[in-house]
C-alpha cells in the first residue's frame, strides 16, 4: 500500500470520519486506475468516429466540402480557448493541492467560463452550418463531421456539468479525500478531451481544408 | 474389472451417444447424395464441393483423436477404474506441449495454404478464359422481392428468370435498387452481395443442362421468402430460341415498365422485355452515387472492391 | 405527433394476435404468481435489502444468472416457434406465423439469446467466481456493479415491452442497413433494438472497467497474474474485449440511430452512405463478441475438468498464453463474416487464414483438457459431463467453423442453415454447456446447497442428445441449399429434416424443463443439499477455502498465496490460509444503495420515451437518472464497518459448522 499524495488531505479526512472508509490512499489508486480504464474505451469510441469520418469524410453526395466550409481561423480560436481552459484546470489543481479551497473555487470558475466559451463557439459554429444548408443529413462527410465534434463538444458538455457538481459538493465539504479523488478524475477527463480535440482539429479541419 | 465388464461399461456409455451417432451418420450419408452444394453442375461449384471434402478430410486428422481420446481418457481414467494409473501431480510434458501446438499448427499451414490457392482460384471476379468461348454478359438488380436480369447483348430483359448455354462462361454484374440482397444459384457458383450503389461481380459456367433454383440468401424483409428465380442451363440452340421468346414476348423495359415492375412486391411472376435498358445498371449506381462509377470492363483486377473506398476495409 | 403519447396509439397493442397476447399473459401471470408468493410470505423487504439494493458482487451474480435463465425461457420460445414454423411451411402451405411475425421472432431469438441470455449468464458467472478466486472482499467498484446489473435489466425489459407496445424489429439480429434505415423499416422495431443495446452495452461497458481493475488491483497478495486461476485469466481476456470492442457497437448503433432519428447519411443508399460500413463496425464488435462468451466458458471446464480428474490443469502456461492469442486474433478477422461482399482474393484470404490462426490455440485447450483427464480420477459428476459434452461437441462446431472460414467453401455454404448449425454449434456447445457446468458447479458456493444431480443429468443427457437431434439436420440442409431466415419453402426434400430439427428442439426443451425441475426441487430439499464444509467438489481454487454462502465479506482474512491452485496445495500441504492467532481485524464494507436500481429503472423510462418519441419521458427518465446519480455521488455515508468482534463470532460459528461436517 503506497500513500500516494495528500498526506494532510488524508489525515484531516481521517479525523472526520474515522472508521467509515476503507483507506483513502488505496480507493484513489483504484479509482483512478478504474478511470484510466473508462477513458481507454473512450478512446475506442473516438477511434471509432475518427475510423467514420475516414470512410466517409469524402463522401459529399453534391454538398459543400470542408475546403468551402470551415473557417480555419475560428477553429483555430476554438483550440485556444479549449487548451486555455485546461491550463486554467491546471491551477485548479494547485490550489487544491495546497488546500486552498477558494482558489480552487475561483480556478474552477475561470476554467467552466473559458469552457462555456469553447461549446458557444461550437454550436455557434453548428448553427451557422445548418444555416447555410449544411446540416447534418446533407451528405455522409457532414453526418461524420457533426457527430464526430458533436460527441467531443457533449463530452465538454458533461464535463461542464461535472464541475458544477464538484463545485457545489466542494462548497459544502471543503477538499476532502473524496472532492480530491474526484477533482482528480475531472482533470484526467479534461485533459484528455484536449488531446481528442487536437486529433480532431488535425482530422477534420487541417486536413479538411489543406 | 474383467474385459468384458470393461468392455460392456463402454458399451453402454456409447450407447447413450447412439442417437446423436445416428443422426450424424445418416445426416452425412444422405447429404451426400442430395445435395445440391455437392452435386455441383459446373466448374466453379465442383471445386467448391472438392474444397469442403478435402478440408474436412483435413481437420478430421485432428477432430477424431480429439474426440476419440476424449471419450477414452474420460472413461478409463473413471475414479472408479482401480487398473488406471492416476497420477494426480502431473501436470506437465514438454513432449505433449510441442505435439499438440505442432500438429494443429500443421495441419492450420496446409490448410492455409489450401485457402489461400483456392481463394484465388475461385475468386468470382475472376473471368473464366479456359473454355475459349466469348463471355454472357448479364446485369442482375435485386429488387423488392424479386430479380430483374438484364442481357445487354442481346438487348432483351427478364423477371425471376435467367437463362445461359452450356459450357460458356458467364459474368454476372449485379447491384441493388433496394436493401442488401445475396445472389446465389446453389449446384453452379457461390453467392455475392447485391448492394444498391455498388457493383459486384459474379462468373459461373454450367457443365451440363438443367433447371436450377435461384435465391437470395440475404434476408431482405417481408417478401424474401419468395424472392426466388428459375436458372435455366440450356444448349446454345435452346437460349437462342430463349432469346427469341423473350424478344417476341416482350414490352420495352422503359421507366413506366420500371416503375409497374416495383409495384407487384411479393411472389412475382417471370416477366420478359424487349428491348432491355442496357443502361440500367449503370444508372441505377449512379442514382445512389454522385460521382459516376467506373466503366464496366468486365476483366478488372480482382483485388478490386467495385466502388468501394478501400477504407472500408482496412480500418478499425 | 400526439406530444403526450408520442407515437404510441392503441392500435400499435397487437390485442387482436393471439399468439402474442397468449405470450404476454403467461408473461403476467408469471410475474403475479411471483408477487403473490412474495406478499403471501412477506419477503419484499427482504427482497429489497439483500438483492435489490445490493452491492455484494454474490447477490449481484445470482441476479444476472436468474435474469439470463428468464430471458432464456423467452429467447428459447421463439426457437421453438420458428421450428414449428418451418416444420409446416412447405408451400403452399403458409405455416401458422405470417412474415412480420415470423421476421420478429428469428431476431427476437437472436438478440435475446445473445445480449440478454449468454451475456448475463457469463457476467452473473464473474461476479459470482472472480472476486472469490482472487480473494477479494468484492468487486473493485460495487456501486457501478449493481449499476450495470440494472442497466441490462432495463435493456431486457425495454425488449419485452416490444412484445405489448409496438414490435421488435424484423430485420435479423445484426440488423443490417438499409433494411433496417427508416425508409425500409419505418415501425419502432429497430428503435427498440437499438435502445435496448445502447442501455445494457453501457452496463456490459461499465462490468468490463470494473472488472479489469478489479483484476489488476484487488488480487490476494502473492497471487501474481501467471498464478491466477484460469477462469479469471479468461475473465480478464473477456473485459478487455469488452472494454475494447463495446464502445464500437455503442457507436454504430448510435449511427445508425443517427440515421433514423434525425437524418444522418451512415448507412444509407444515398446521400454517401456506406452500408458496408456497417457492416464492418458490426463485426469488428461482433466477432470479439463471440469470444467474450466463449472465452469465461472455456475457463469454466479448465477449472471443472481439472476438479473432477483431481489434478492441475495439464499445460497451465500454455492454456493462459493460448487464451491470450485467442483475445489477440479475434479482433482481426471480422472480415469472414462477409467474404461475399466483393472483397478482394487477398483480402479474403487474408482474413481466412487469419480466422484459420484461431483454430490453432484452439485445438491446444482441447487437448491441454485432453490431457488433464489423462492419468487423473475422472468423476462424472454434472459439471464434468457437460465438460465432457462440450469437447465432444465444440471440435465439431470448430471444425465446421474452420470450414466457413475458406472463403471458396463460404461462398457456397454462406448464409445457409450450415452456417446456422455451425454458431449454434460452437454457442450451445461451448457457451450454453459451459454456463450450465458452472451453474452446476459453483451454485453450491453461491446459495449453500449442491443441485440435484439426477435431474443434472437428466437435463445434460436432453440437451446433448436434443443439440445433435436439432442441429446435424441444419447441416445437412445446408448442404442442399437451403439458406436462413425462410418464412415458407418450395423443396419437399428439406421438409423431413425440418421435421426432425423441431424433434432435437422439443428433446432439448424436456432438458430445459428438467432444469428448472432440478432448480425448484433442490430448493425444497435444499437441507439434505446442503453445502456445510465450503467444498463441496474437493476443489482447488480460493473459492472453495470459504463457507457456502461465503460470509459477505467473502474472506474474514486475506489469504496469501504462493502457488496456482492456491486451495488445493494448502490442502495438499496442511497450511492454513492465515497465518494462525493472528487477531481478527475491523472489516469494511460498501453499504448497499438503490441508486443502481433506480438508474436502472429510469432508463427503462428514458429507452421507451426514445423509442416512441415520447420526448417529455425522455427528459423525465435523463432527468431522474441524474438525479439518482447526483443523491448517490453526495452521500457520504457509503459504507460501514463489521468490527472485529463480529467477525470473530462470524468466523467462529462458520468454522464449528465445517467442523460438524
Amino acid at each position: 500500500m503506497t500513500i500516494l499524495d495528500l498526506p494532510e488531505a488524508h489525515s484531516l479526512h481521517a479525523k472526520q470520519h474515522p472508521p467509515a472508509h476503507e483507506d483513502d490512499a488505496e480507493l484513489t489508486e483504484k479509482t483512478v486506475f478504474g478511470f484510466w480504464l473508462y477513458l481507454m474505451s473512450d478512446v475506442v469510441l473516438f477511434a471509432t468516429l475518427f475510423a467514420v469520418y475516414a470512410v466517409v469524410g469524402r463522401s459529399y453526395a453534391g454538398g459543400p466540402t470542408g475546403r468551402e466550409l470551415f473557417d480555419l481561423w475560428f477553429v483555430l480560436a476554438e483550440t485556444a480557448v479549449l487548451l486555455a481552459s485546461s491550463v486554467a484546470f491546471g491551477f485548479v489543481t494547485l490550489a487544491a493541492q495546497e488546500q486552498r479551497k477558494q482558489a480552487t473555487l475561483l480556478w474552477m470558475a475561470v476554467t467552466f467560463a473559458i469552457g462555456t466559451v469553447f461549446i458557444v463557439m461550437e454550436v455557434y459554429e453548428f448553427h451557422h452550418l445548418i444555416e447555410e444548408g449544411a446540416g447534418p443529413s446533407r451528405s455522409a462527410f457532414l453526418s461524420a463531421y457533426f457527430t464526430l465534434v458533436g460527441t467531443h463538444g457533449l463530452h465538454v458538455f458533461s464535463g461542464l456539468l461535472w464541475m458544477i457538481v464538484m463545485a457545489v459538493q466542494l462548497a459544502r465539504d471543503g477538499l476532502t479525500a473524496t472532492v480530491h479523488r474526484r477533482l482528480g478524475l475531472l482533470g484526467l477527463f479534461w485533459h484528455f478531451l484536449d488531446v481528442i480535440w487536437i486529433v480532431v482539429f488535425t482530422e477534420v479541419y487541417l486536413i479538411g481544408v489543406l | 474389472m474383467p474385459v468384458s465388464q470393461r468392455l460392456s461399461f463402454l458399451t453402454s456409455r456409447l450407447a447413450r451417444l447412439r442417437p446423436a451417432l445416428i443422426v450424424l451418420g445418416t445426416g452425412l450419408l444422405l447429404a451426400a447424395c442430395s445435395s445440391v452444394i455437392l452435386e455441383p453442375a459446373g466448374p466453379i461449384a465442383a471445386k467448391e464441393k472438392q474444397l469442403i471434402l478435402i478440408s474436412t478430410a483435413l481437420m478430421l486428422l485432428v477432430v477424431l483423436p480429439v474426440i476419440i481420446l476424449t471419450l477414452f481418457f474420460a472413461i478409463w481414467y473413471r475414479a472408479s477404474n482401480t487398473r488406471a494409473h492416476a497420477m494426480p501431480n502431473w501436470a506437465h510434458s514438454n513432449a505433449i506441449e510441442v505435439v499438440v501446438w505442432t500438429v494443429p499448427a500443421l495441419i492450420v499451414l496446409a490448410l492455409g495454404w489450401l485457402a489461400w490457392t483456392t481463394t484465388h482460384a475461385l475468386d468470382p471476379y475472376r473471368p473464366l478464359e479456359e473454355t475459349g468461348k466469348p463471355t454472357l454478359e448479364i446485369d442482375v438488380v435485386a429488387l423488392d422481392w424479386k430479380w430483374l436480369f438484364i442481357y445487354p447483348e442481346q438487348n432483351i430483359a427478364s423477371v425471376n428468370e435467367v437463362a445461359f448455354p452450356i459450357d460458356r462462361p458467364v459474368h454476372f454484374e449485379i447491384t441493388s435498387d433496394t436493401v442488401m440482397n445475396s445472389f446465389f444459384i446453389p449446384g453452379l457458383a457461390g453467392q455475392m452481395y447485391a448492394m444498391a450503389g455498388m457493383r459486384t461481380e459474379l462468373s459461373l459456367i454450367a457443365n451440363r443442362p438443367g433447371t436450377f433454383g435461384g435465391l437470395s440468401a440475404n434476408y431482405s424483409g417481408a417478401g424474401f421468402s419468395g424472392m426466388r428465380f428459375t436458372a435455366l442451363a440450356t444448349s446454345d440452340e435452346e437460349f437462342d430460341a430463349w432469346t427469341r421468346k423473350v424478344a417476341a414476348a416482350g414490352r420495352p423495359l422503359d421507366e413506366t415498365a420500371y416503375a409497374e415492375l416495383a409495384k407487384t412486391r411479393e411472389n412475382s411472376p417471370v416477366v420478359y422485355y424487349a428491348p432491355g435498358d442496357p443502361n440500367l445498371l449503370v444508372n441505377l449506381i449512379k442514382k445512389y452515387r454522385h460521382t459516376p462509377p467506373p466503366e464496366p470492363t468486365g476483366d478488372k483486377g480482382a483485388d478490386q472492391v467495385s466502388e468501394t473506398p478501400p477504407a472500408a476495409h482496412a480500418d478499425h | 405527433m400526439n406530444p403526450l403519447l408520442g407515437k404510441l396509439t392503441l392500435e400499435q397493442v397487437p390485442y387482436h394476435e393471439p399468439i402474442i397476447m397468449g405470450a404476454v399473459g403467461v408473461a403476467l401471470l408469471g410475474v403475479l404468481a411471483v408477487a403473490v408468493l412474495f406478499q403471501r410470505y412477506r419477503l419484499w423487504g427482504w427482497l429489497w435489502s439483500e438483492y435489490i439494493t445490493s452491492v455484494d458482487h454474490k447477490k449481484i451474480g445470482i441476479m444476472y444468472v436468474l435474469l439470463g435463465l428468464i430471458m432464456l425461457l423467452r429467447g428459447f420460445t421463439d426457437a421453438v416457434m420458428m421450428r414449428i414454423q418451418q416444420s409446416m411451411s412447405l408451400d403452399p402451405n403458409p405455416g401458422y406465423l405470417p412474415p412480420e411475425h415470423f421476421d420478429q421472432i428469428f431476431t427476437a431469438h437472436g438478440v435475446i439469446m445473445i445480449f440478454f441470455v449468454a451475456m448475463p449468464l457469463i457476467v452473473g458467472l464473474m461476479n459470482i467466481a472472480v472476486p472469490l478466486q482472487i480473494g477479494a472482499r468484492d468487486v473493485a467498484f460495487p456501486f457501478l456493479n449493481s449499476l450495470s446489473f440494472w442497466l441490462t435489466f432495463s435493456g431486457a425489459m425495454l425488449v419485452n415491452a416490444s412484445l405489448i407496445f409496438g414490435e421488435f424489429a424484423k430485420t435479423g439480429w445484426a440488423a443490417y442497413p438499409p433494411l433496417s434505415q427508416l425508409s425500409f423499416s419505418p415501425d419502432v422495431g429497430v428503435d427498440y433494438y437499438i435502445w435496448s443495446l445502447q442501455i445494457s452495452g453501457i452496463g456490459t461497458l461499465l462490468t468490463g472497467v470494473n472488472f479489469l481493475a478489479t483484476i489488476l488491483r484487488m488480487r490476494a497478495p502473492g497471487m501474481k497474474m501467471m498464478r491466477m486461476p484460469i477462469f479469471v485469466w479468461t475473465a480478464f481476456c473477456t473485459n478487455v474485449l469488452i472494454v475494447a470492442a463495446f464502445p464500437i457497437l455503442t457507436v454504430t448503433l448510435a449511427l445508425l440511430g443517427l440515421d433514423r432519428y434525425i437524418g444522418t447519411h451512415f448507412f444509407t443508399n444515398d446521400g454517401g452512405g456506406e452500408q458496408m460500413m456497417y457492416v464492418n463496425l458490426f463485426w469488428a464488435w461482433g466477432h470479439p463478441e463471440v469470444y467474450i462468451l466463449v472465452l469465461p466458458a472455456f475457463g469454466v471446464f479448465s477449472e471443472v475438468v481439472a476438479t473432477f480428474s483431481g489434478k492441475p490443469l495439464f499445460g497451465y502456461k500454455t492454456m493462459v498464453w493460448a487464451t491470450i492469442a485467442i483475445t489477440f486474433f479475434s479482433f482481426v478477422v471480422w472480415l469472414h463474416h462477409f467474404f461475399t461482399m466483393g472483397a478482394g482474393a487477398n483480402v479474403n484470404a487474408f482474413f481466412g487464414i487469419a480466422t484459420m490462426i484461431i483454430a490453432v490455440p484452439t485445438g491446444v485447450k482441447m487437448f491441454n483438457w485432453l490431457f488433464t483427464m489423462f492419468r487423473g480420477r475422472v468423476r462424472f459428476s454434472v459439471p464434468m459431463l457437460w465438460s465432457i459434452g462440450f469437447i465432444i461437441t465444440f471440435t465439431i462446431g470448430g471444425m465446421t467453423g474452420v470450414l466457413l472460414a475458406m472463403p471458396g467453401a463460404d461462398f457456397v455454404l454462406h448464409n445457409s442453415l450450415f452456417l446456422v448449425a455451425h454458431f449454434h454449434n460452437t454457442i450451445i456447445g461451448g457457451v450454453v454447456f459451459g454456463i450450465f457446468a458452472a451453474l452446476n458447479y459453483w451454485f453450491p458456493k453461491a446459495l449453500g446447497f449442491r443441485l440435484s444431480e439426477p435431474l443434472g443429468r437428466a437435463s445434460f443427457w436432453c440437451w446433448l442428445v436434443g443439440f445433435y437431434v436439432a442441429f446435424m439436420p441444419l447441416y445437412v440442409l445446408g448442404f442442399m441449399g437451403m439458406t436462413r431466415r425462410l418464412n415458407h419453402y418450395p423443396n419437399p426434400e428439406w421438409h423431413p429434416w425440418l421435421v426432425l430439427a423441431t424433434v432435437g428442439v422439443a428433446i432439448i426443451a424436456v432438458g430445459i424443463l428438467c432444469t428448472i425441475l432440478q432448480i425448484a426441487y433442490s430448493v425444497w430439499k435444499r437441507d439434505q443439499l446442503r453445502d456445510t464444509t465450503g467444498d463441496p467438489w474437493d476443489g482447488r481454487t480460493l473459492e472453495w477455502a470459504t463457507s457456502s454462502p461465503p460470509p459477505i465479506y467473502n474472506f474474514a482474512e486475506t489469504p496469501r498465496v504462493t502457488e496456482t491452485d492456491a486451495f488445493a496445495n494448502m490442502k495438499a500441504n496442511g497450511t492454513g490460509m492465515f497465518v494462525p492467532g493472528t487477531p481478527y481485524e475491523d472489516i469494511h464494507m460498501p453499504r448497499n444503495t438503490a441508486a443502481g436500481f433506480l438508474m436502472g429503472i429510469f432508463s427503462i423510462g428514458l429507452g421507451f420515451g426514445l423509442v416512441w418519441h415520447i420526448w417529455w419521458l425522455v427528459g423525465l427518465g435523463a432527468i431522474a437518472m441524474t438525479a439518482a446519480l447526483l443523491v448517490r455521488l453526495f452521500d457520504e455515508d457509503i459504507a460501514y464497518i463489521i468490527p472485529a468482534d463480529e467477525v470473530k463470532n462470524m468466523e467462529m460459528q462458520r468454522l464449528q459448522g465445517v467442523g460438524q461436517s
